[in-house]
């Protein structure tokens, strides 16, 4: 089953307009599959009766259904080379050249449930105990508030606990809540999140050190990349870096960033620093 | 081709995980328990990597992970625990006796998958290695 047409374009306005994501047109059975258990939840018969409330301006509603329509994939030490650029020399190069300021400034900008800045984390908390003491900003954003509030309690399935994360951490950082497993209040404590959307002005953010900025731009077009990547760039401190996805590249979109090729990852830093 | 062992007494569970890894191109051998597996073993069958639950009759997972790392001739082999005892303390307790990592059931595929690429096995191996703390004491 598969939702109307009429429906299908209203939805794909209405998420390009307060997300900037562009939904194709053979996306029709995500839209389906995303908003069946709202339409359960709220006791309608079918997804496009969802939509067809929207339209009669249920702000709430459409807030729910932006949220659901964004792709919330996340794992551990996803891609794996990422992380061991990070533990083996941008983070250590990073901690030398702050050793002075003892700050250290990490964004996961499309954070999701929180694996990607939980794992920097559990990576400085593991290799890097010299930071404890530093005053580390460590914040993921998410434009979904019902991943940021989970992010936050950083209590995790077992399905979930079981993508990427090795298992001497489980041991050492987490502890059981039901079916649950809950990380240490002192990672948690170390860490921020917040509801952020990449695609509106950017206020309130300081330098970063390392961005993240990982499978996100993917979901936007191009004048949108090009904004969010233009901002990146200008959080970004000169000595800094930052990641993109496995399948992603500023090559086309913006060219103040130069390619850092670090055993399989690939990062980028500021032209010219 | 990888040569994989599957511990567990369900016969269902063994099913599952011997299709997962089939499915990654795997040789797969099963046993019921580890009393079964480590005479396997002994008597000169030695998988690449081995699979292993940990309640079950004869001897325990973790009993057969604690016999495998005491003798010599099993060394080098690879074991990853598939367990429903999902208590961090007993996940800690497992890695001591000497396995390699761990799947809490109920696991998906890109569990298994993300697991053993995490151990230079399987489809998503190539290049791949620890992220420094699985194999950490």
């Amino acid at each position: 089953m598969t939702v109307a047409v009429p429906e299908f374009q209203y939805l794909r306005d209405v998420l390009h307009k307060h997300s900037a994501i562009v939904l194709a047109d053979d996306k029709q059975y995500l839209v389906e599959a995303r908003l069946a258990p709202i339409a359960r939840d709220l006791g309608f018969d079918s997804v496009e009766d969802v939509v067809r409330e929207m339209r009669r301006g249920d702000r709430g509603l459409q807030d729910r259904v932006v949220e659901a329509m964004t792709t919330n994939e996340t794992s551990w030490f996803r891609d794996v080379h990422p992380f061991n650029a990070l533990r083996d020399t941008i983070l250590p190069e990073l901690i030398d050249r702050n050793r002075e300021s003892r700050t250290l400034s990490v964004w996961s900008a499309a954070c999701s449930t929180g694996q990607e800045l939980y794992s920097v984390a559990l990576l400085l908390d593991a290799h890097f105990s010299e930071v404890e003491y530093w005053n580390l900003e460590l914040l993921g954003t998410d434009l979904n508030n019902t991943v940021v509030d989970r992010a936050r309690a950083g209590s995790f399935s077992g399905l979930e606990i079981n993508r990427g994360l090795p298992a001497a951490m489980i041991a050492r950082y987490f502890v059981r809540d039901g079916a649950n497993f809950v990380i240490h209040a002192r990672l948690r404590n170390k860490v921020r999140f917040e509801k952020f959307n990449l695609a509106a002005q950017w206020t309130g953010l300081p330098t970063f050190d390392l961005i993240l900025l990982r499978n996100v731009l993917i979901y936007f077009d191009q004048p949108t990349k090009k904004q969010i990547l233009d901002a990146a760039c200008r959080q970004l401190a000169p000595w800094g870096y930052l990641a993109m996805g496995g399948a992603e590249s500023p090559i086309g979109i913006t060219d103040t960033l130069e390619t850092v090729a670090i055993g399989g990852a690939t990062f980028y830093r500021p032209e010219g620093r | 081709m990888t040569h994989a062992l599957v511990v567990d007494d369900s016969r269902s569970m063994r099913s599952i995980l011997g299709r997962i890894l089939r499915g990654f191109g795997m040789d797969v051998e099963e046993a019921p328990d580890g009393r079964a597996a480590l005479d396997r073993l002994v008597e000169g069958e030695r998988p690449d990597v081995a699979l292993v639950d940990w309640h079950m009759p004869n001897m325990t997972g973790v009993e057969l992970v604690s016999e495998v790392r005491s003798r010599p001739e099993l060394a080098g082999m690879t074991i990853v625990m598939v367990t429903s005892e999902s208590e961090p303390d007993q996940i800690g307790l497992a890695l001591a006796a000497g396995a390699d990592e761990y799947i809490i059931k109920p696991f998906t595929p890109d569990a298994v998958a993300d697991k053993l690429a995490m151990l230079g096995i399987g489809p998503g191996a190539s290049g791949c290695n620890q992220t420094g703390e699985g194999t950490a004491p």
